[in-house]
């Protein structure tokens, strides 16, 4: 897809993402709206997989680390055909399978998340036994920013870079928010790039929300043979709401019926301009 | 999730409510209170305690086994500590954390387990804690309480800043109904409570899943059964004493559990009264062994029939 249809469809995504949210009357907005960007190339460019190809050995991994939002992964993954849009009426309801965290029960879903720190050990091990059984796909992992202070993050990155894993990208969803408080403010982690690169990562910064950029970047993997990957993704929380754009209420606020009606024509406005 | 209304009008707060007002009066009589968040304040609403006392909370991020082994060390300095974060992670992934820097160590940390058992029940298993009593039951070291109102929650919270050895305190999310009109109870940790008294059977609940007991005892009272009802909020140590009264004057026991029925207040008394030959008609109610359904707490109480139509249904199947 080119940027102009790319871009069309983040605007698509973003809507629905609001439209279950509100449905559920829960949610994780802030971060699904900054993250949908991201999951928009992955799996409209980056990732080798489909329905089809779903049980297939050869097909790209993406496990993500950041399991609340799951509302993201799940408006993409009804996009590409997993499973009917429709079954996500039934988010966060009694006995659905469209529960508030990536699962299994899910067509499309590689893993179970939703405690965080924990995508990147399993995307860890997906990516040795693509070595090991030398086949040629690609392990992805999308983390948050507030996630990182977990320690098991670090003892996989070290895993990887000991084991030359540059058959995975991680993927820092760089929104600068948390629950609390701005990242910076409840555990820095700057300079983030530099952490990484002490671990032994090949590190790519890119605007989180230029599509051509992540693209780009994708394209670009492996960026140094012998070492694991990750993009550092700057993003805005609660991107293409102007209300929601960093502002920690709606990490996991959701709309009112109102303030719902004026997201989605600030977002039908935002299409428009695209395509003039 | 959908907000979880109380049963009742006369309901008071929820128990993370109670436990951060009185962590609060603590505090501003005592520099050595403070509390330890893992971007958990919001949940443990502990928002306003951050505002009061910012020399009195360390925030560590995202990282609940540094969030107890940094309790830990602040406890082993004379600090009162207060770890406070989703019962999930902080039994789960901190468990050696506790059993080893806390239990073992001795270090008086009291480890705050929120939105415990499945307050998040539409997040599924990753944010359910169903295991918490299992775990920490078969760690040496350490008492666990759950709280099953407003009021055992305040007693319990002064209760653990005083104690000199590791608590865990465990606390939901949901809106509590007050289990008494009159509070006039003396609190002690491993002292079982008795809201009412009847001869015929006795429920042994604790925490969310008293209220449902107590109601549970008047659906049984109106058929002319009469029930004792026991918020068995210290898990460990276990009243005893009040379970080998129990089971001398009771035709049945049930008890009533948040938790998987494995390792859990039921096996606790199960252990008890078969190992003293106190051998009374006896079921445990619980979450069974199988993939946890998932909805708002409710809709999974409800499932797993841990309502007032369902613990009296299992109360007279025993008599
Ligand atoms: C192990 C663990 N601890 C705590 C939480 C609760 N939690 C869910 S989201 C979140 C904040 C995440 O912040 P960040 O990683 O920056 O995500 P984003 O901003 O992209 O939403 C927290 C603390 C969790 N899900 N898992
Ligand atoms: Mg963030």
């Amino acid at each position: 897809m080119n940027k102009q249809q790319l871009e069309k469809k983040s605007v698509e995504y973003r809507k629905k993402i609001l439209k279950y949210i509100v449905k559920a009357n829960a949610g994780h907005t802030g971060g699904s709206l900054s993250c949908t960007d991201i999951l928009n190339v992955l799996y409209n460019h980056a990732l080798n997989v489909s329905p089809q190809t779903f049980t297939s050995p050869d097909r790209d991994r993406y496990i993500q680390s950041k399991g609340h939002c799951v509302e993201a992964l799940f408006v993409v993954l009804a996009d590409k055909g997993f499973f009917p849009e429709e079954n996500l009426e039934t988010l966060c309801q009694y006995k659905s399978h469209y529960i508030g965290h990536p699962t299994r029960k899910v067509k499309g879903v590689e893993q179970n998340t939703g405690a965080l720190g924990h995508g990147l050990p399993i995307a860890v091990g997906n990516a040795i036994a693509a070595k090991l059984d030398k086949r040629d796909y690609k392990v992805y992992t999308l983390m948050g920013d507030g996630e990182l202070p977990e320690g098991s993050n670090w003892e996989a990155a070290l895993t990887a870079a000991h084991y030359k894993l540059d058959n995975l990208c991680a993927i820092v969803d760089k929104n600068t928010l948390q629950i609390t408080a701005p990242t910076a403010e409840v555990c820095n982690t700057d300079p983030l790039d530099e952490k990484w690169k002490a671990f032994g990562w090949a590190v790519k910064e890119v605007d989180g929300h230029d599509v051509d950029a992540l693209k780009a970047a994708f394209d670009s993997l492996p960026f140094e043979p012998g070492k694991p990957n990750v993009i550092i993704a700057h993003t805005v929380k609660g991107k293409g709401v102007s209300f929601m754009e960093n502002n920690l209420k709606w990490h996991h606020g959701v709309p009112s019926k109102d303030e719902y009606a004026l997201a989605l024509s600030e977002l039908d406005n935002s299409l428009q301009q695209a395509a003039i | 999730m959908a907000h979880i209304e109380a049963t009742d009008p006369n309901g008071f707060k929820p128990n993370q409510e109670i436990f951060s007002e009185i962590l609060q009066a603590l505090a501003a009589k005592d520099r050595d209170i403070i509390a330890v968040t893992s971007d958990s304040r919001g949940s443990g609403k502990l928002v306003p305690f951050g505002k009061k006392f910012p020399e009195q909370i360390v925030e560590v991020g995202i990282a609940e086994q540094n969030l107890v082994g940094v309790a830990a060390g602040l406890a082993a300095a004379g600090k009162k500590v207060f770890a406070v974060s989703p019962a999930c992670f902080l039994t789960a992934r901190a468990l050696e954390q506790i059993k080893n820097d806390v239990a073992y160590s001795d270090n008086p940390v009291t480890v705050v387990g929120i939105s415990a058992g499945v307050s998040y029940g539409a997040l599924g298993s990753t944010h359910h804690s169903l295991h918490d009593f299992a775990a920490l039951r078969c760690i040496n070291n350490i008492t666990v309480v759950v709280p099953a109102d407003n009021f055992e929650t305040a007693q319990a919270t002064a209760l653990a800043a005083t104690t000199n050895s590791p608590v865990y305190l465990r606390f939901g999310k949901r809106v509590m109904n007050s289990l008494k009109e009159v509070n006039d109870d003396t609190f002690a940790f491993g002292k079982g409570r008795v809201i009412t008294e009847g001869n015929d059977a006795a429920i042994i609940a604790c925490g969310e899943t008293v209220y449902p007991a107590v109601q549970a005892a008047k659906l049984l009272a109106e058929q002319g059964i009469n029930v004792t009802v026991v918020s068995m909020h210290t898990i460990k140590p276990l009243d005893t004493d009040l379970l080998a009264k129990l089971a001398a004057a009771c035709q049945a026991i049930v008890t009533v559990e948040e938790h998987s029925v494995y390792g859990g207040l039921g096996e606790a008394c199960a252990s008890y009264l078969m190992q003293h030959g106190l051998h009374k008609p006896f079921r445990i109610v619980g979450i069974p062994d199988e993939y946890t359904v998932t909805g708002s707490q409710q809709d999974i109480f409800n499932h797993y029939h841990i309502t007032k139509e369902g613990i009296a249904e299992v109360v007279k199947g025993l008599l």
